[in-house]
């Protein structure tokens, strides 16, 4: 019940992504079951919102199943840090917590975690990700019910590029990052002719390339700033 | 699109994020993550998001135009000011809206 009750603030942030991602999806051209299924299946947030973005642009499935994969091997991350709050749990249990291990769910559940009290952390884990999940599936629903009746002159796609800007700006905190978005799109549009979208992998690849060179660096010179001194 | 590649799309990204959240719960031990993927894994997101907007604005027609005419251009450079000044998503939705339907209507 605690994991319902600390998963409620973040759906007022959800719920609208809910909205957008539905409607964007049916204005995308792709059926209302299918951009369920997204919802239903994939629930992944901005992986969902990619994926919609490659389909109306004609990507292959292959190139769009790739994009899917990197965008979210973040997942590892947050896998690799609950791991041993759960490791003793049954397989059914882990097989559990890891399909509903979203962003949301992991901001909650990993501060509930190291608050000590881990016993029935994973009933909590459960719960907080139950929530997200209904609540992903029904502001889908009415999102794809609304974006029905939205007629075209109204560029509605054109939301979704405003989406990932809005999204974008809070991920530049530093020099690599703003190094990574840049050279990101940069070569993204350099590239834009290439067949099967097959710049945008390329693209990705570069860019996070850079910012971890960038990264590296800086991390080089102020080693060496602090022996100088 | 084809139903058969939409519905592939979906099996195959769900099988590909289901195994991203299962990699350190199940299918390895946790403490095997090396530390340049750690750090590597902080710039996909700015690089994707980028990657997927720019070309957007740069060439809503296919080819590049850089030219005071391309409104989605124009409205997205806006956006992206309130974005970075406001911090708010519906707003960045909003701002970008009105100002593409203003462009257009104008035009």
């Amino acid at each position: 019940m605690a994991g319902i009750r600390d998963q409620l603030p973040l759906l007022l942030g959800v719920v609208p992504f809910g909205l957008i991602f539905g409607a964007l999806a049916v204005g995308a051209g792709i059926p209302p079951l299918a951009a369920q299924g997204l919802s239903f299946f994939v629930f992944a947030g901005s992986a969902q919102f990619l994926a919609v973005g490659l389909i109306a642009a004609n990507a292959p499935a292959l190139v769009v199943v790739l994009t899917i994969l990197i965008v979210n091997l973040r997942h590892m991350l947050y896998s690799a840090s609950v791991a041993p709050y759960f490791s003793r749990l049954p397989l059914r249990w882990r097989g559990a917590i890891a399909w509903l291990l979203t962003d949301e769910a992991f901001a909650v559940a990993s501060v509930r975690l190291q608050q000590a009290d881990t016993a029935l952390a994973h009933w909590y884990t459960l719960g907080t990700g139950l929530t997200l999940w209904a609540a992903w599936q029904a502001s889908s629903a009415v999102g794809i019910l609304l974006g029905a009746r939205v007629p075209e002159s109204w560029s509605l796609e054109f939301a979704l590029p405003l989406t990932f800007l809005a999204l974008l700006m809070p991920t530049l905190k530093d020099q690599p990052a703003v190094a990574a978005a840049a050279v990101g799109g940069l070569v993204a549009v350099a590239l834009g002719g290439l067949p099967y979208r097959l710049g945008l992998i390329c693209a990705i690849l570069a860019g996070v390339t850079v910012g971890l060179a960038w990264e590296m660096r800086r991390a080089s010179n102020s080693d060496r700033d602090r022996e100088a001194a | 699109m084809s139903t058969l590649a939409l519905w592939a799309i979906i099996l195959g990204g769900m099988l590909v994020t289901y195994a991203t959240r299962l990699s350190f719960l199940v299918l390895v031990p946790h403490d095997r993550l090396p530390l340049p993927a750690r750090r590597a894994l902080r710039f996909v997101p700015p690089a994707v998001l980028a990657a997927i907007i720019l070309p957007e604005l740069t060439r809503p027609a296919g080819t590049l135009d850089l030219t005071i005419g391309n409104v989605r251009l124009i409205a997205g450079l806006l956006a992206a000011l309130v974005a970075w000044r406001f911090k708010n998503t519906w707003l960045t939705i909003a701002a970008g809206m009105i100002a593409l339907w203003a462009l257009s209507a104008l035009r």
